[in-house]
């Protein structure tokens, strides 16, 4: 059974000055039929689905749709055309930092959130202290939302947000709040989230991440879907060399073309590399004591050159 | 269908009422715990505005009148009530747009919450209402035991408007002026401070399309002159009401998934 089945969706956002115009130009305008709005397709045709355990990223540059596209997914929006389906609870860890009250304290705030997040009252009265010491905030509990840090906020926000046990997680750039230390935790939280066979669907501008997280990829870009895979190293590849190159692939031998490009490319920085490296160490061995230079150019050719040098040393130490 | 909705209303509520308990202690919080006057304003307020408004109109109008003071208040706190929850139910969507775009809540929740401290307030000023009545010597009868009824269809229909407002106000931000300026001309034609004994008798009937007019005119039967209206007046109100709510309700079932896109 499918967790997650997007059919063929779309979304539409209206754009133009609808809002900035306000109701009484609004109704002059279309008097005077000089009223005009824009469509902008956020996402196009875009289908998928995800098996309980799977992990999806989605890549794609900015404005490819992603973030709309997860919306849609959490049920925030409902798409203008196609349909999404899913089974089981969300968890959406989306940019969570805003929405708080700044004139409430910590602790009021943590309640009103959790609540928002359909968490019983129950269920904060046992968590609460679990919440505050994985943020960190065991001394701001009743300070004022607005004086804390930023990354303070992003903290207790995450916090509150992670504390489930939901079948599908969705995750939007959060592994890279905070500092170094709480990032290292956020991201073990997570991995100990998704190990218990929870379906989790990761937007991230780190490749490594995707290809060290992620067993499908969703290449998105301006709203249209290039492709949907389980070949994740293939297709991060083939994203790695679109990102230098531009080239837009339209079909699977683009992609595979693409991909070698990509180990192309990176063979020759490697290579450009090691001749870097090996220009560097010729001109500290020039400048050596000849002896010892020898000594050495002897040791890094049999590392590296062995059928350049005389028989009798190559294999010798 | 109505009965239907109830319903499901009813049930979403049960299930989230943990939530709205926090929504309505936030907004009661916003509302009076960081003024340091607190709960006196609302008290002070509208004995203010009837203060000023005895100084200068009970020489205009009052002479004729029975008991004016507590004619000129019954208009001023159901306008005022009025105005209150319209207008916070109008900014509701928009003020927590931050969440809404964010996490997946019943949105309408907002708007009840709202609605809920409005109430509070609007209760405290009947305290004060009855306690003028009091120092009036307006005679207490059975018949003031009738004002639930006007209070419960005003209330139904101030949620509807405010649903209304605040789907309108998403897509266009001037609302915002346009029913400040609404809210004015309504207030001089809820007959606050004038009576309309000298209209001719089709204009006074006029009066009747105005809502609040007609909960007004409601109260100070009630209260001031001790009858209970007729039948049809009563049905007037509850239709005014549920005439709000059901376009409340139509606008947010046709629009409820496209809010999101205007935040």
């Amino acid at each position: 059974m499918n967790v997650i089945d997007c059919n063929d969706v779309s979304i539409r956002y209206i754009t133009g000055d609808f809002k900035s115009i306000g109701l009484k130009e609004y109704v002059m305008r279309k008097i005077t039929h000089n009223f005009y709005v824009k469509e902008f397709w956020a996402d196009r045709h875009i289908t998928f689905s995800l098996q309980k355990g799977d992990m999806l990223g989605i890549i794609g540059s900015n404005g490819a749709g992603k973030s709309t596209l997860l919306k849609a997914v959490t049920g925030i929006m409902i798409p203008t055309g196609g349909s999404i389906k899913t089974h089981g609870k969300i968890a959406a860890l989306l940019e969570l930092a805003s929405g708080f009250d700044a004139h409430m304290t910590v602790r009021e705030n943590t309640y009103l959130r959790g609540a928002m997040l359909g968490y019983t009252k129950q269920f904060l009265d046992d968590k609460y202290d679990e919440i505050i010491a994985f943020a960190e905030l065991e001394e701001f509990q009743d300070y004022m939302f607005k004086q804390l840090s930023s990354g303070m906020k992003s903290r207790l926000a995450f916090s509150i947000a992670c504390l489930v046990d939901p079948d599908i997680l969705i995750l939007d750039e959060v592994l890279s709040v905070g500092d170094g230390a709480f990032r290292k935790k956020s991201g073990d939280k997570m991995m100990e989230i998704l190990s218990g066979g929870t379906t989790g669907v990761l937007v991230s501008h780190s490749i490594g991440q995707v290809r060290e997280l992620c067993n499908k990829i969703l290449w998105l870009d301006h709203g249209n879907q290039i492709a949907f895979s389980d070949d994740v190293q293939l297709y991060c590849d083939a994203y790695e060399e679109f990102l230098a190159t531009k080239e837009l692939p339209e079909t699977k031998e683009d992609i595979v073309k693409l991909a070698e490009g990509f180990a192309k490319r990176t063979q020759k920085l490697l290579h450009d590399k090691q001749v870097k490296e090996s220009k560097r160490l010729e001109k500290v061995l020039e400048k050596g004591t000849s002896e010892s230079a020898v000594l050495a150019a002897i040791k890094i050719l049999q590392k590296s050159k062995p059928e350049a040098l005389a028989p009798e040393y190559a294999g010798k130490s | 269908m109505a009965f239907k909705m109830i319903k499901r209303l009813t049930t979403n509520l049960r299930q989230n009422s943990f939530l709205f308990g926090q929504l309505v202690n936030r907004d009661f919080q916003q509302r009076y715990k960081r003024t340091a006057l607190g709960m006196a304003w609302s008290v002070l307020s509208p004995l203010m505005h009837l203060a000023v408004m005895m100084l200068v109109f009970s020489r205009l109008f009052g002479r004729n009148v029975n008991h004016y003071v507590i004619y000129l208040f019954s208009g001023n706190i159901i306008m005022s009530y009025f105005r209150e929850s319209t207008k916070n139910g109008m900014t509701s969507l928009m003020s927590n747009s931050g969440v809404i775009s964010k996490i997946n809540v019943p949105k309408y929740l907002f708007l009840l919450s709202q609605n809920v401290s409005a109430l509070i307030n609007f209760g405290l000023t009947i305290l004060i209402y009855f306690f003028f009545c009091l120092v009036d010597k307006i005679e207490f009868t059975p018949a003031m035991f009738m004002l639930w009824y006007p209070i419960v269809w005003f209330v139904v229909m101030n949620i509807g408007i405010g649903m209304v407002l605040s789907a309108l106000y998403v897509f266009f931000r001037d609302i915002q002026y346009l029913y400040d300026i609404f809210l004015q001309l309504l207030t001089y034609l809820s007959a606050i401070f004038y009576t309309i004994d000298r209209f001719p008798a089709e204009m006074q009937r006029l009066f009747l399309l105005n809502p609040v007019y007609v909960n007004i005119r409601y109260w100070r039967l009630v209260v001031i002159d001790g009858i209970v209206p007729s039948l049809p007046y009563h049905l007037l109100l509850a239709g005014y009401a549920l005439l709000f709510l059901g376009l409340g309700a139509f606008f947010y079932k046709k629009y409820n998934h496209r809010f999101v896109y205007y935040f």
